[in-house]
């Protein structure tokens, strides 16, 4: 337990390093998700097939890669994120964990928009057929009818590619982010001896986030579900 | 299409006008946003002959053979040992004595909680201390050991959820006419079970595929993302040098994705069961 101890600043500090990764990847994941989604149902072609596309790339695209892109080949653009008000800067974020963070969010995007479609597919064609049929304009039929429905449907399946990402996050080490998993590599390497201790500390810290995510989603279930 | 749809009703001739009209207002956005990337790309100086050269030429592509055929390998290897150890441990945790069960369950839900990265650092680590082995064999120890236990977890649930899916009154009636459980299994479940498994199963071949990335925490050096990062620094471009590399990802796995489509489409639209089965088969997998 020692190691735990003698490195506990840094091993705190990494943890909430993913911590804070895997919160602002959740929300980029979420509301691009969102967005991908509509465009894959909407009745544009373009915006469909964009879609398509997108979710097809990022599915059969190493994480890695993706964060290799935007961690080392997008900044060679001079796209550099800072948050500046008048002349002082506010925040000046390291650019490896911004770009890999933003990677992350975009690559969990493409599974959560899957999620969502397919909760709106799981609705059956009836239930829209009776709404209009009552005489519901578009948006009542998808603001009281289609995504209700749909919003329980889809709670599983997010929860699942949300704690993908948790994990995921874990990849970030790849591109010099010092998050949790790059401080259980450094202390391995320092202390050959303790690799069981901290290699079960670390996998314990992963699993208390993949459990607060399950958590949630079963409560929300819970509280969503009717009875059919 | 959008004709059978949950979402519209079947457009009439003014929402078809509609439609072609924000179809004209996305393109518009879509072309100027590929105009803003390509500038930035080009002030970038992304577009350098040199680059391409460099890009292109005989030596990067030898290593990138070579590249293709690591990563090939390992992956090769891992689905192999994975559906191995997924196959024991779904035996185990289908079996009827609670000490089998009991452990087989835990199997599967710590490796699935846990990272992979996790799993292939403590691998290296491990080998690395107790036994003396070539640095690239341990290497790739480490990798193969890392990725057969977390997907032969998750393959395990894939064969436990495709023999649950199989209809009850097909093993109901073979326990009547006085089966033994193994011969239900191997004579009766398995065989339709397979059918209902194989396109999780690519779909997690492609995981495996795209998770020999991961190789580089086990120093896994002949694989595409290593290599890549050696070809980017002598091109001088990660970007177009990952863009490379990626493609060469989605093409390899697209081979693999429509395999899965054949395999789907030739095993399992007959009947709506069916569909149902396999799509309830491929919800154990993971997204992502």
């Amino acid at each position: 337990m020692d190691v735990f101890v003698d490195n506990w600043d840094a091993i705190r500090e990494s943890c909430l390093r993913t911590l804070e990764m895997v919160i602002a990847a959740g929300a980029i994941a979420l509301v691009l998700g969102a967005i991908l989604a509509a465009m894959r149902v909407s009745p544009i072609t373009l915006a469909r097939a964009i879609g398509t596309l997108y979710v097809y790339t990022v599915r059969n695209t190493p994480l890695l890669v993706i964060m290799i892109i935007a961690a080392f080949g997008i900044p060679d653009l001079d796209v550099r994120p800072t948050l500046s008000f008048g002349d002082a800067e506010l925040l000046q974020f390291n650019v490896f964990f911004i770009f890999a963070t933003a990677a992350l969010g975009c690559y969990t995007a493409a599974f959560v928009c899957e999620a969502v479609r397919s909760g709106i597919n799981s609705i059956p064609l009836g239930q829209a057929e009776a709404a209009r049929s009552i005489g519901m304009t578009f948006t009542q039929t998808l603001r009281f009818i289609i995504l209700p429905q749909a919003f329980r449907a889809v709670i599983p399946p997010i929860a699942s590619a949300l704690i993908a990402m948790a994990k995921n996050s874990s990849v970030a080490v790849g591109v010099g982010v010092t998050e949790a998993t790059f401080q259980l590599r450094k202390l391995t390497n320092d202390n050959p001896g303790s690799l069981w201790e901290l290699f079960i500390g670390f996998a314990l810290f992963y699993m208390a986030i993949v459990a607060v995510i399950a958590g949630v989603s079963a409560f929300l279930e819970r509280k969503l579900r009717v009875a059919k | 299409m959008s004709g059978a749809n949950v979402l519209f009703d079947a457009p009439g001739p003014k929402t078809r006008v509609r439609h072609r009209i924000y179809t004209a207002i996305f393109l518009l956005l879509v072309v100027g946003a590929l105009f803003w990337i390509y500038r930035k790309l080009d002030e970038a100086g992304q577009f350098e002959p040199l680059i391409f050269e460099r890009l292109f030429s005989d030596g990067v592509w030898r290593e990138l053979r070579k590249a293709i055929v690591g990563t090939l390998k390992a992956a090769g290897i891992s689905i192999v040992t994975s559906l191995a150890f997924g196959f024991f441990v779904a035996a185990g945790r289908l079996s009827d004595r609670a000490w089998v069960r009991v452990p087989c369950v835990a199997i599967v839900e710590f490796f699935r909680a846990v990272p992979l990265l996790l799993l292939i650092i403590l691998f290296f680590f491990l080998i690395q201390q107790q036994a003396d082995l070539e640095r690239e064999t341990n290497a790739l120890l480490a990798l193969v050991a890392g990725l057969t236990l977390y997907n032969g977890a998750v393959l395990a649930e894939v064969f436990r959820a495709g023999i649950n899916a199989v209809p009850r009154g097909q093993s109901e009636a073979a326990y009547a006419i006085g089966m033994r459980k193994s011969q239900v299994m191997t004579l009766i479940l398995t065989p339709q079970a397979v059918r209902f498994m194989l396109p999780a199963i690519i779909s997690q071949c492609v995981v495996i595929l795209k998770d020999t990335s991961l190789g580089f925490a086990a120093t896994y050096t002949p694989e595409l993302v290593s290599s890549g990062r050696r070809i980017a620094q002598f091109v001088d471009s990660y970007l177009m040098t990952f863009l490379l590399v990626a493609t060469i990802f989605i093409a390899i796995n697209s081979v693999l994705s429509f395999l899965a489509y054949w395999l789907e489409r030739r095993l399992a639209t007959r009947g709506r069961g069916a569909q149902r089965a396999v799509a309830e088969v491929e919800g154990v997998l993971e997204a992502g």
